[in-house]
């Protein structure tokens, strides 16, 4: 025949239909049957029919090849849009529409032509579907009337899932195009038939036609709807059903005969998503069919009246059973109207060719009639529920969050699965796990880190000295006075050296209020911080100049101490045995006894000082020769204050001494504060705020620092111990920072012993047990014996 | 880790397992644990569709899994076979599979499609089945 050009978009269109044709799958020969079936559905006359074979040469041939058929179909597009015949036309015309097809099984050919209209715009001929193809999946098929515009706009429209039956082997395709959202299978249409127009198949085509399910786009057109034929639909290659038998739904079967009355059935698909929709004709139809069998609509269908219905339809049980699974939305084993229409509708599609879903699409949920409403709203809330819960969870918890939420979205359809979804969230133990994650820790620790003190002049040091040492000084060497910076700071605003000596008097010392009243609310400061020795030393050391720390160095062997040792006693907070009189400035091998310009009379102090200073630890060794002096100015300080202490200018030197021994003892920074304090006081007394300025600078070994500002202020501490306070606040920051440093150490290695220490007990305890434990099995050992021998 | 879930009443109704091979073993397995579930119910008299846990903590010295049991009203007993290696499946987990699986099925059950005695090729409850025993395991 005469040469054919095709546009791309009728060759691929016709391409299509000719595999649609081509049942034998040949390839190469369209079966004529198929053919004229096809022909037949481009809604043209017999004769014109007929003349167009001929003028294809199939005619001649018998049968239609390929170019046979594209001639064909090419001239039945000219003889749609009404242009005469003729061969020479084929080339001629431009722009000729593509061929359009009624019939139902031209899902495919819907499918076809949503494609097509995707891809090329086939104006009228595609009339949406391809738009709606994208927009629903398979409501291509429907689509397919390509020069129904009208069919364009219903994307959704549902008609009814064309039948994808008829499928030639490309129809899948097409169905697949568009049944991306179509959960069910039927993807096998080939949504791109071009310009397949499938008026509504009314009528079952008596014939073959393929389609039985020529789904039409339901939309405006009623006209275009067209309904799954139920019966007719040609063996799509994918659906196992078979057309001419199956009538479609069982009602089919029993209203008509024959497989094409089916056709009328052709209710849109009311597909699944779009394809899924029901058409208002197809639920009325549906809902004719529920009185059938359960004349009041509100009721149910028992499940084996439901069997006996939908098994008329000759689909495999199996399938019937997944159909049922899908519909019977509420598990009852029986069907609400909704139900029946969605599991109706869904043979219906699957009579005409598309797989069935998975899940139920979401315009099948039961959420028309009441009783469905609550089954389908649920549905959509789960999810939403779901969504909802994951989002307030995560926040909550964000690492057991998301699994539960990947969880939720397979979720989305049961009840049950809502179960399990909150089964699942509420069993979640990662938040009960989270939450004691995140629970605080003890406000202690918060306390503890170092803060900077500023210290006031000596006076802060001194207190923090003090309160390092009065504090758990044993556990929490350090932090007290680190935690407590800034309480010292403010403590110290009142007069540092005042509490200082009261904090080292006041813990262990409380009693001795011998300090001067300046010392009192320094005491009381120490005190307080004893209190929370407990929960954070440093604070209390921080708070006031942390009376010495009892420093368990009962090493302390001064004389000198003794008063000290008393003080130091009462402070020591922690393991530290209370006989702190050990404390007492454990004198750190105390380089510095010399330097320490301490107006020696101290030394004597001192030496006790450092002896204790030196039991402190090993660290404070090194300061303990500052302790050393310091102690030596602390004893003399305790000594005063034990005695008496008050005496302002001697007692505030003794008790800086003593306070400086302190802090060497419960840790350097105790000491150091202690000293500081003791400083501070003596500076305040004595002007000494050199001696603050020079501690820091040995900052590290605090005691040796404090040492000899101690040592240098004891020699000064003639001042009053206000003013030394005073003067307090010049004691340079750095020491306070060495200090804070020496401290914190001292109060991990405390915090160490203690921890120790108590294992230690533990396992004596334990080991006890055991000995016990032994004894009594070895008794009954005895006991037993005596019956073994017999 | 190999494991198992079989649904049997008097007949195996049901099987599945993962990894899909090796399904003879958990055969054998359920067999005979079957016994013992028969055991169980004849001799209590009281509800017997309490959730029952089987062979919990039944090691083979060969081959380590646990069986767990569960039977309900109509006598159809479920088996799940888990490897030993997976500590991590607490009795409470192993009580809502029951519980799950014990839903599903009762869905399979209405089905009117659905003949009893027939094998359960239900998608759905496949797909369930796949999901408790990915997530759990």
């Amino acid at each position: 025949m005469e040469s054919l050009t095709l546009s791309d978009v009728e060759q691929k269109y016709y391409s299509e239909l000719f595999l649609f044709c081509d049942v034998d799958n040949t390839k190469k020969v369209a079966s004529n049957g198929k053919v004229l079936d096809l022909f037949r559905a481009a809604q043209l006359s017999n004769e014109v029919v007929h003349q167009i074979t001929e003028l294809c040469g199939a005619t001649r041939l018998g049968h239609f090849g390929r170019s046979q058929f594209y001639i064909a179909l090419k001239l039945i597009a000219l003889a749609q849009s009404g242009l005469p015949l003729r061969v020479e036309s084929l080339n001629s015309v431009r722009d000729l529409p593509l061929p359009r097809f009624v019939m139902g099984k031209n899902e495919q050919e819907m499918r076809h032509v949503v494609m097509f209209a995707d891809t090329e715009n086939q104006g009228p001929y595609l009339p949406r579907p391809p738009g709606r193809v994208q927009a629903k999946k398979v409501s291509a098929h429907e689509m397919i009337q390509p020069c129904v515009p009208t069919v364009d706009p219903q994307p959704d429209t549902t008609s009814p899932v064309v039948s994808p039956n008829q499928s030639p082997p490309t129809s899948p395709h097409a169905w697949r195009k568009h049944k991306r959202q179509a959960s069910g299978g039927n993807v096998d249409r080939q949504p791109s038939v071009p310009g397949v127009v499938w008026p509504p198949f009314r009528e079952a085509q008596p014939g073959p036609v393929t389609g039985d399910g020529m789904w039409s786009a339901h939309s405006p057109p009623p006209v275009q709807e067209s309904w799954v034929s139920f019966t007719d639909t040609p063996p799509s290659c994918t659906l196992p059903m078979h057309p001419p038998s199956a009538q479609p739904e069982s009602t089919t079967v029993r209203t008509v005969p024959s497989a094409m009355t089916t056709n009328e059935i052709q209710r849109q698909t009311s597909g699944y998503d779009d394809p899924w929709k029901i058409t208002d004709e197809q639920r009325q139809y549906y809902i004719n069919q529920f009185k059938t069998i359960q004349a009041d609509l509100t009721g149910l269908i028992p499940g084996s009246a439901a069997k006996e219905f939908f098994t008329k339809s000759k689909l495999p049980i199996l399938e019937l059973s997944h159909i049922w699974e899908l519909s019977d939305f509420d598990k009852d084993g029986a069907l609400t109207l909704d139900e029946f229409c969605a599991a109706f509708h869904l043979v219906v599609a699957r009579k005409n060719g598309y797989d069935l879903p998975e899940k139920l699409p979401e315009s099948l949920m039961p959420k028309l009639i009441d009783l469905d409403d609550s089954a389908g709203v649920p549905e959509p809330d789960p999810e939403v529920g779901f969504s909802a819960s994951p989002v307030e969870v995560t926040p909550n918890k964000s690492p057991s969050m998301p699994s539960l939420n990947q969880n939720w979205p397979e979720l989305n359809q049961s009840n049950e699965q809502w179960e399990t979804f909150s089964e699942r969230s509420s069993s979640s133990q990662t938040l009960t796990q989270f939450d004691s994650n995140i629970a605080p820790a003890d406000p202690d620790t918060a306390i503890v880190h170092p803060v900077p003190i500023r210290m006031t002049p000596s006076k802060i040091h001194m207190q923090e000295m003090e309160l390092k040492r009065t504090g758990s000084d044993h556990t929490h060497p350090t932090s007290p006075l680190m935690a407590k910076p800034p309480e010292l700071s403010e403590e110290t605003k009142l007069a540092a050296a005042i509490k200082f000596p009261g904090t080292t008097v006041g813990d262990g010392y409380s009693s001795s209020d011998s300090f001067t009243s300046d010392q009192e609310p320094i005491s009381s400061a120490v005190n307080r911080q004893r209190s929370h020795s407990g929960t954070s030393p440093e604070g209390l050391k921080v708070v006031a100049p942390p009376p010495p720390p009892p420093r368990p160095n009962a090493s302390h062997s001064r004389s000198s101490s003794l008063d000290m040792n008393r003080n130091f006693a009462a402070v020591p907070a922690g393991p530290q045995q209370p006989g702190v009189v050990a404390f007492p400035p454990a004198v750190p091998p105390r380089p510095l006894p010399t330097q320490t310009s301490v107006p020696h009379g101290h030394r004597s102090v001192e030496g006790d000082g450092l002896p204790a200073i030196t039991s402190t630890s090993p660290q404070q060794m090194p300061e303990q020769p500052n302790f050393a002096d310091f102690s030596q100015f602390q004893v003399f300080a305790v000594d005063q204050p034990a005695d008496d202490g008050e005496k302002p200018s001697d007692s505030g030197q003794v008790e800086r001494c003593a306070e400086t021994t302190g802090t060497m003892r419960t840790a350097k920074n105790d000491v150091q504060a202690e000293e500081r304090n003791a400083t501070t006081v003596n500076s305040a007394k004595v002007s000494t705020p050199l001696a603050p300025p020079p501690k820091p600078v040995r900052r590290r070994l605090k005691s040796e620092d404090e040492l000899r500002p101690d040592v240098e202020d004891l020699p000064q501490k003639s001042t009053v111990i206000a003013t030394v306070l005073a003067t307090q606040p010049s004691i340079p920051r750095s020491i306070g920072k060495d200090k804070k440093a020496i401290q914190a150490s001292i109060r991990r290695n405390k915090e160490t012993n203690t921890v120790l220490a108590r294992l230690n007990s533990e396992l004596q305890q334990q080991l006890k047990d055991l000995l016990e434990e032994r004894i009594s099995l070895e008794v009954q050992l005895e006991q037993l014996r005596p019956f073994s021998h017999l | 880790m190999q494991t198992a879930i079989m649904i049997v009443a008097n007949y195996p109704l049901y099987i599945r397992s993962v990894p899909t091979q090796g399904e003879l073993k958990f055969h054998y397995t359920v067999h005979t644990s079957l016994d013992v579930v028969e055991e169980k119910i004849s001799g209590v008299g009281k509800a017997l569709a309490d959730q029952r846990e089987l062979y919990l903590g039944l090691l083979y010295p060969t081959e380590d899994y646990k069986v767990y049991g569960y039977v309900t009203n109509s006598k159809v007993k479920f088996v799940i076979v888990v490897d030993s290696s997976n500590t991590s499946l607490r009795d409470n987990e192993i009580r809502s599979m029951f519980r799950k699986l014990h839903n599903s099925f009762t869905d399979v059950m209405c089905n009117p499609f659905y003949n009893p005695g027939d094998p359960i090729q239900s998608k759905a409850f496949d797909s369930i089945v796949s999901t408790m025993m990915v997530q759990a395991f």
